[in-house]
């Protein structure tokens, strides 16, 4: 059975290419077949993420316009088992395709016998947005705990189930455990309360998506860093594992803790 | 309350509320989808309805699309508050 999941946001800059390429590639980790397709058209970024770019022949747009098979515009990721991208194109813009091709296109991956098949939304409410959801069977929204973006949020939740995608499940990005403390941002339960919907995830703020970024090596693979422990853990629930959310403090040192009772008592 | 509290700000001052508290509001004209426009309208509509019957301060005369708790407590509802002022009554033809 093939799944299709749209990454959406309303606002831009949230991290709706991070979380899809994190997730996809998290999902191709668990041994799924997996295809992420960039709906961007114009804007394309998921290839770069991907550390994809140099190996495009041909895009979206392509294949809708039947300018080439599906396959051959599919790029398998040689690092990644199962993983594949379909690029969005760059000269062309969000017209170049209609919700009843995009469609089409989710139906034909799924012939080629996707689990998952990962639309990430360009930012926005437009053509764009309603070509990524159109063949979409659930979606994720992404937003970070600032008032703009869960402004947003809440009118994407609003369009989506309009649009009979019922119950979309959020991912909090860029969450930071020490400014939420101090009273200075808003907490998961914060932003949960105000959308009244499904937390799937949290991400906290993490230096190591934007190394990953540059490398062009999605942060899920690196045991390391607690971005990776949360995309892992987000793909675990996706596959409808029970996976309770992780705490983002750091260990602190017997030495932080004694200056810590020092100058802050109580 | 030790020493050091004194410095530290109070929790309802935190910013985190400050934003709760605007994006609640936000929200609430986001999803009724009333524009300032319509708003105008409405009040424009209002006080001459009401102007029937009474004398009122359009001055201070207050109407905003706000939220209070549900009748089955288990959220928030939109609601419409409308505070106007009776300078006094008309005399109103009762046949």
């Amino acid at each position: 059975m093939s799944e299709v999941i749209v990454i959406t946001s309303g606002k831009g800059g949230v991290g709706k290419t991070t979380t899809s390429a994190n997730i996809g590639c998290g999902l191709a980790l668990t041994g799924k077949k997996v295809v992420l397709v960039d709906a961007d058209i114009g804007l394309r970024n998921l290839d770069v993420v991907m550390g994809l770019e140099n190996r495009i022949v041909y895009d979206l747009v392509d294949v809708v316009e039947g300018n080439c098979r599906l396959k051959q515009a599919l790029i398998k990721d040689k690092r990644y088992n199962g993983l594949f991208l379909l690029p969005a194109a760059q000269t062309r813009d969000k017209d170049a395709v209609s919700p009843e091709q995009m469609q089409k296109l989710c139906d034909s991956l799924k012939e080629e016998e996707f689990d998952y098949i990962i639309i990430d939304c360009p930012a926005g409410i437009e053509q764009g947005f309603k070509n990524a959801i159109a063949g979409a069977d659930r979606a994720i929204v992404v937003t970070t705990p600032e008032v703009s973006a869960v402004r947003d949020a809440d009118r994407i939740i609003g369009l989506l189930e309009a649009s009979g995608l019922n119950d979309p499940a959020l991912i909090l990005n860029r969450l930071r455990a020490d400014m939420v403390k101090r009273g200075d941002m808003m907490s998961i339960d914060d932003v949960t309360e105000i959308l009244a919907i499904d937390i799937l995830g949290v991400v906290p703020d993490d230096e190591s998506i934007v190394v990953a970024t540059n490398k062009g090596e999605p942060a899920v693979t690196d045991m390391e860093s607690f971005a990776g422990q949360a995309y892992r853990n987000i793909v675990k629930r996706i596959q409808g594992e029970d996976v309770p959310i992780m705490s983002f403090e750091r260990d602190e040192g017997i030495l932080d803790k004694f200056f810590k009772n020092i100058f802050r008592r109580g | 309350m030790d020493f050091f509290s004194f410095f530290r700000k109070k929790d309802n001052t935190a910013s985190k509320n400050v934003a709760k508290d605007r994006l609640k509001l936000v929200l609430v004209h986001d999803r009724v989808n009333c524009s300032s426009q319509v708003l105008e309208m409405l009040k424009t509509d209002i006080i001459k309805v009401i102007s029937n019957y009474m004398e009122i301060d359009e001055e201070e005369l207050d109407i905003q699309i706000t939220q209070t708790q549900s009748d089955d407590k288990t959220g928030t509802v939109p609601v419409l508050y409308a505070n106007i002022p009776i300078k006094s009554m008309r005399k109103v033809n009762q046949d």
